[in-house]
């Protein structure tokens, strides 16, 4: 292997390092899961599913704050939510660091394309659509 | 039936959706779905929670090996995320005022043009010149096959983007990755090859799922006890169907898989139709 001195970021480069992202997003979300659904079904195996009538998760599960909360508490289904939630982050993720490959690569056209795609996501977090 | 019982079936299914999904391209929401609805008479609402679930762990979990290989081309995934995830958010805002059964009538219409999809002959041959928007905003590109390099112009970027914004809503309303329409705006309208159009698509949906995810997260469809079995079982799977990939003929089983998710469909638009959700 040939050490260059010019460390410029390239196209592979940046393939390289989204592939690592997704991949240990999706594992470190699979190894929370796995951990939280033992637990619940430790907890709750012998009672009866419910899912005929949709109620909507209580608000607990379905905030950041609600979730971290319930993981102080051992909760066993927050620690499931919390790998969905880092499911959810990794493709997320992986458009940040789209962005500061764009922007160590000088692409300024794709820097706003990335900025755009980000802001549409942002938006539907913190848009208040959580009706 | 117990909880127990409940997840270990729950967990096979998922295993075989993100299975029978990574060999067809065609993503394991659309397992997930009706075997959630049909099966275990889920609400329709957790099951569209369950499946943009499963269709991020399958993007997320077969794109990581095809974007380091570098036949994705992140360029033209990154534009045309534009218009899905715009989509995708309207899509969830949207299913808010979309009754139930009209939300199943809609999702067998896809799963039918899914099926269609996946059996039609793909367009052949990379175009030489591609149009000046292409250029413009750096799309042509080039992937590896094993006969070399090959590079590949596009053509029509703005009727892609327009197909990419429908399946986007479709996205965000039905919570499928719909990576058929995808493939069909890039293949058809914009000329993709075929190899490029797919893992695109592919590293697309985790994206655009993601947008809608977050609004069906904070409106509470995604339940713990569906969602840990459905993200184990479709990673597992989709893990053991890109190691078999290479090995085995993948025509009859897209053939079969088509023939059973049309069955599928007919039975979702026909319980839709008469207001069994």
């Amino acid at each position: 292997m040939k050490t260059t001195e010019n460390k410029k970021i390239t196209d592979y480069d940046m393939q390289q390092l989204i592939g690592q992202v997704l991949r240990y997003g999706v594992l470190i979300s699979g190894c929370v899961a796995i951990i939280g659904g033992i637990l619940y079904l430790w907890q709750k195996g012998t009672g009866i599913p419910n899912y005929m009538h949709f109620n909507g998760e209580p608000a607990g599960y379905t905030s950041l704050t609600g979730i971290i909360k319930g993981l102080s508490q051992g909760s066993a289904t927050e620690i499931i939510q919390l790998g969905v939630v880092i499911l959810i982050a990794t493709p997320i993720i992986r458009i940040v660091f789209s962005l500061f490959s764009f922007m160590l690569e000088r692409d300024k056209l794709y820097v706003i394309i990335t900025s755009i795609v980000l802001c549409i996501i942002l938006f539907s977090m913190f848009g208040g659509l959580s009706i | 039936m117990t909880i127990l019982t409940f997840t270990i079936i729950l967990l096979l299914g998922a295993y075989l959706a993100g299975l029978a999904g990574s060999l067809t391209g065609l993503g394991g929401g659309v397992v997930i779905i009706p075997l959630l609805t049909l099966v275990f008479h889920v609400d329709i609402r957790y099951a569209i929670g369950a499946a943009l679930v499963a269709s991020i762990a399958t993007s997320s979990g077969s794109a990581s090996a095809y974007v380091k290989e570098g036949i994705t081309n992140i360029r033209l995934g990154m534009f045309l995320e534009i218009a899905t995830t715009a989509g995708a958010v309207a899509g969830a805002i949207l299913a808010v005022y979309t009754p139930v059964n009209i939300v199943a009538i809609l999702f067998g219409v896809m799963l039918i043009f899914s099926a269609a999809m996946t059996l039609r002959k793909k367009p052949e041959g990379e175009l030489e010149t591609g149009s000046p928007l292409s250029y413009r905003l750096k799309l042509n590109s080039s992937y590896p096959t094993k006969d070399g390099i090959v590079s590949y112009k596009l053509k029509n970027i703005g009727g892609g983007f327009s197909i990419m914004t429908i399946a986007g809503v479709l996205s965000g309303l039905l919570g499928i990755g719909s990576g058929a329409l995808k493939v069909l705006a890039m293949d058809s309208a914009m000329r993709v090859p075929f190899r490029v159009s797919t893992t695109t698509s592919n590293f697309m949906v985790g994206v655009t799922a993601a947008a809608s995810a977050v609004v069906y997260l904070q409106r509470g469809y995604i339940d713990p006890g569906i969602a840990f079995p459905v993200i184990i079982g479709v990673l597992a799977g989709a893990f053991t169907g890109s190691k078999i990939l290479m090995k085995i003929n993948v025509k009859w089983l897209k053939l079969i898989f088509s023939v059973a998710i049309t069955a599928i469909a007919i039975n979702m638009i026909y319980n839709g139709f008469h207001h069994k959700f």
